[in-house]
């Protein structure tokens, strides 16, 4: 018995000697998460994060079966589900753990812009946390056309469409996106090696620093709570918030299961460039909202085409998005800023209505 | 007036066999020089039509059908000593045409696989009856079907005898009511037609072996089909159905009171697509036609409905199930593949009824009916594996809802309840 | 008094750490078991939508034979010819999807619902087929019959 804990402190010490363990260890001990009322926002990253991988793990998984051709997605995608044992399993988790993802991260975004946590020190960590949700956004829309089916085919065709109405630059974009002038088995292979390189890629480095700097300021505590007096009461991270950021992953680990259990992903038809687009083609749903503000704008918005303003529109809010640290000048100092916590919950309930109208309105209309 | 045409008719194939040469020395006849300038379209046209015309890129000129020299550029071109024969007679026509086109000999130096035997079929058809013997001269002859300098091969799509355009062809006279009004026959043929099975499966899905006017009535013989031998015609591409009608009780009955064959169910010009509503005795259906519910034939129609309905049913519940197991990520492909069976049961068990014998339905159904149920249980089988997936969810999901409750346990230990309540 | 509640708390410790190897333990089987059987290549190899091994030696057939196999979830025949050359074709009629047969006393593909013919192209010959069947290409490999779709 003591040998064997003597031996597993010597192997201790000696990667320590190597790796610095030790220091890692104490900044772990270190790290603590402040107690308020509002410190349930806290678990949303983490949960993002966990989701974040278990969409590594499956995507790495379905690389396996996956073949990025017009000829042969659908017929491999179609082969791992009803062939592969467990593949409509690792195929529905990834498909429903890519929309949970992008749903908390949406939720972890809304929540550090209504609890002001974007305020100096942590403009960088914000910044870097819009271009991760843009990067999530492009996974899903990169991701969606893999299976080579007829939605995803005419809802790829659209989105592309609306890309190229991007005055100067959009149709030398949407020309290279797409690798030609349609959508075809050529944007297939483009968006296959945009969704499990590229994007991968700028992913893990955008997430590292967004992990390093959360990891560097610590929690940020919302200036509503700051301003108050009295003691605040924290907890340690490990292993405290750390038990708790667990039972939360787990759980999302049960309902992805029940969700690709009950609900698994279906494959619909195989695409065809040639068929005429069915009714009511729709975006997948977290483009929803923009999809939608499009269909609304007039033809002309004075002399400029009305899709054009709405694509315009939508580039400059997410550029204003992405610099608000610097725009919000009262939380930077410290002051309670209205204006910033109406406009936070201008843009939610912006998204949440015209979701609610894209899954509502006519399609014919 | 005989001897006058045989006489013209020798300088004609004289001419004609000389065509070729005379063209080779000289780029253009003396014909072409003075009537190509008329923009009268009666003696200019012709000579800009030509141009198109099958005839000319072989090489022939007028003087190959209207005689005349072509080396003569004055009046004098058209002197019928010269064997100029002008614009051919109807009747004449036949020996126009037929001096090249009847010659083996000839026709083998152009086109070998063409036929030789038109001319002699065609005074075999009502049209060269009518014309011939009672010298109507209405009726169709070479010219209202090949336009004259405008003849073009069966082959181009743009040829009034392509099979696209057959029908349009045929319809000219034969829709047209007021031309047709001394005949005594309908002119809803051509309308009928083009509501056809046959002229969808033409028009719509390409397909140019569908039959259209001249499958069915000949083409240079044109004339309708016989009452007992529609069967014969209807068979060349029907020909299961056309066996065992023949076989069947129905063909003897049907030519004793003269019904049509085939026809007599499936009508003649406008041709539906066959359907199960057809048989039995219910609405839609042709065997009520003469058949009581209560007589044998009435009851054996009901029977032979009964058997197709339930092949047809168990092979859908057999489909649905299957699709739904495949939609769900289950492996299905050997029992779809076997039920492709009951599909081609399914199209037996429908050719049997033109037996109008139970039993020879009853043995094309209860074959397709055995395969439906054994890939109906299949698909059973298969949508059975997905309860099993259910149970290891539960499992799954009981191990992670355990060790949840182990975690809270822990956090509870790490953090008495007093402790918490600060 | 002390010693009780020191001993109870132990063991109730004892069983919280039971609980959560446990639990850890059945999440990595839970994790790992459908992983591996995931990566365990399946029965079929790859896909057979495009590509199908046949159960059959190449000596095994016969000239002037032919044979239905399965292509994905449809019907498919392989043909050797009198010439002893393998062909493949789908074995769905194009009129009306019956499943045709070689007829080896005339050496053609036939479908024996309308007495469709096709030649040993595929090419419908005779009767209502509207179009010829669609061909697949067949290798030999090794001692295996290797038939694909022609892209």
């Amino acid at each position: 018995m003591n040998t064997r804990k003597e031996t597993l402190s010597r192997i201790g010490d000696w990667l320590d000697d190597r790796l610095g363990l030790a220091a890692v260890g104490e900044l772990a001990r270190k790290k603590d998460v402040p107690q308020h009322r509002h410190s349930v926002w806290y678990y949303l990253g983490g949960m993002t994060l966990f989701l974040f991988l278990v969409q590594v793990a499956t995507g790495i998984l379905l690389l396996f079966y996956y073949r990025p051709s017009a000829e042969d997605a659908y017929e491999s995608i179609q082969f791992l589900m009803a062939e592969v044992e467990f593949g409509w399993l690792v195929r529905s988790i990834h498909a429903w753990s890519a929309n949970l993802m992008i749903f908390t991260a949406f939720l972890h975004m809304f929540s550090v812009l209504l609890l002001k946590a974007y305020r100096a020190p942590r403009e960088i960590t914000w910044i870097s946390g819009v271009a991760l949700l843009g990067l999530a956004m492009g996974f899903g829309f990169t991701g969606y056309l893999l299976p080579w089916n007829e939605l995803a085919y005419f809802a790829t065709r659209v989105g592309t469409n609306i890309m190229e109405a991007i005055p100067l630059i959009g149709g030398f974009a949407g020309h290279v996106l797409k690798g030609g002038e349609d959508v075809t088995g050529a944007t297939l292979t483009r968006f296959y090696a945009i969704h499990v390189a590229v994007l991968p890629m700028i992913s893990a480095l955008l997430l590292g620093l967004h992990l390093y700097l959360v990891q560097k300021h610590g929690m940020s505590v919302p200036p509503g709570v700051e301003r108050e007096q009295g003691s605040r009461p924290s907890m340690p991270f490990v292993p405290n918030f750390l038990l708790r950021d667990l039972v939360g992953w787990l759980t999302a680990l049960a309902i992805l299961a029940i969700l690709a259990a009950y609900f698994p992903f279906e494959l619909g038809e195989k695409a065809d460039p040639f068929a005429p687009a069915p009714i009511g083609i729709k975006p997948e749903w977290y483009f929803m909202f923009m999809f939608q503000t499009l269909k609304y704008l007039p033809a002309h918005l004075l002399w400029i085409e009305g899709e054009v303003v709405g694509i315009l529109g939508f580039l400059v809010a997410g550029l204003l998005l992405l610099i608000l640290p610097f725009l919000d000048r009262r939380s930077a100092r410290g002051e309670s800023s209205r204006l910033f916590t109406w406009i936070g919950v201008a843009l939610i309930v912006y998204v949440l209505v015209l979701t609610f109208l894209g899954y509502t309105a006519s399609p014919t209309q | 007036m005989i001897a006058l045409r045989h006489v013209s008719c020798a300088s004609l194939l004289l001419v004609g066999g000389l065509a070729v040469p005379v063209l080779a020395q000289q780029s253009q006849e003396s014909c072409v020089t003075c009537h190509g300038s008329f923009s009268d379209a009666r003696l200019g046209g012709p000579v800009r039509a030509y141009t198109e015309d099958v005839h000319a890129a072989k090489g022939f000129g007028c003087v190959a059908c209207h005689g005349g020299d072509a080396l003569d550029l004055g009046m004098t071109a058209m002197d019928p000593a010269k064997g100029y024969v002008g614009v051919p007679g109807r009747e004449e026509l036949l020996l126009v045409c037929g001096r090249c086109h009847s010659s083996a000999g000839f026709m083998r130096r152009y086109n070998p696989a063409l036929r030789v035997d038109q001319v002699a079929e065609y005074r075999t058809s009502v049209h060269g009856e009518l014309l011939l013997e009672r010298g109507d001269e209405r009726v169709a002859t070479c010219v209202d079907c090949h336009p004259a300098h405008a003849v073009k091969p069966p082959s181009e799509p743009t040829s009034s005898v392509h099979p696209l355009n057959v029908a349009e062809t045929c319809g000219r006279c034969h829709a047209d009511r007021d031309y047709m009004q001394s005949y005594a026959i309908s002119t809803d043929q051509h309308d009928k037609y083009l509501l056809s099975i046959h002229w969808e499966k033409l028009s719509v899905e390409g397909d140019l072996g569908a039959p259209t006017c001249n499958d069915c009535h000949g083409n240079h013989g044109a004339s309708p089909p016989g009452v007992t031998w529609v069967g014969n015609v209807c068979g060349q591409c029907h020909s299961v159905m056309a066996e065992l009608f023949n076989k069947s009780r129905h063909s003897q009955v049907f030519a004793m009171l003269g019904n049509p064959g085939c026809a007599t169910c499936h009508g003649n010009h406008e041709i539906k697509p066959a359907g199960d509503e057809m048989l039995g005795i219910g609405e839609g259906s042709v065997c009520g036609m003469c058949h009581a519910p209560t007589d044998a034939g009435g009851m054996a129609a009901a029977e032979m409905r009964s058997l197709v309905d339930s092949l047809k049913f168990a092979h859908a519940v057999a489909d649905s199930l299957l699709s739904k197991a495949e939609n769900a990520g289950m492996e299905v492909s050997q029992a779809q593949f076997e039920l492709s069976g009951a599909t081609t049961a399914l199209i037996n068990a429908r050719t049997g009824v033109h037996s109008f014998a139970v039993d020879h339905v009853r043995e094309a159904v209860d074959e397709g009916v055995e395969v439906a149920l054994s890939a109906q249980a299949r698909g059973r089988s298969a949508l059975g594996d997905l309860r099993f997936r259910r149970l290891g969810l539960a499992v799954s999901v009981g191990i992670i809802l355990i060790l949840i409750a182990g975690l809270v346990f822990k956090i509870r230990q790490l953090e008495p309840a007093k402790a918490r309540q600060t | 008094m002390t010693d009780k509640v020191g001993r109870s708390g132990q063991s109730r410790r004892g069983f919280v750490n039971w609980i959560l190897s446990t639990g850890v333990g059945g999440l990595l089987l839970a994790v790992l078991y459908p992983v591996g059987r995931y990566l365990v290549p399946p029965a079929a190899g790859e896909s057979t939508a495009s590509t199908v091994t046949l159960n059959l030696k190449p000596e095994d057939v016969a000239p002037n034979t032919g044979q239905i196999f399965k292509f994905g979830s449809q019907p498919a025949i392989l043909v050797r010819t009198p010439g002893g050359e393998l062909r493949a074709f789908s074995a769905s009629c194009t009129h009306l999807s019956c499943i045709v047969q070689y007829r080896e006393d005339i050496g053609h593909i036939w479908c024996a619902c309308h007495n469709g013919h096709f030649d040993l192209n595929g090419r419908n010959i005779q009767g209502p087929p509207p179009r010829a069947l669609d061909e697949f290409a067949v290798n030999v490999r090794g001692d295996e019959i290797v038939v694909s779709r022609v892209s």
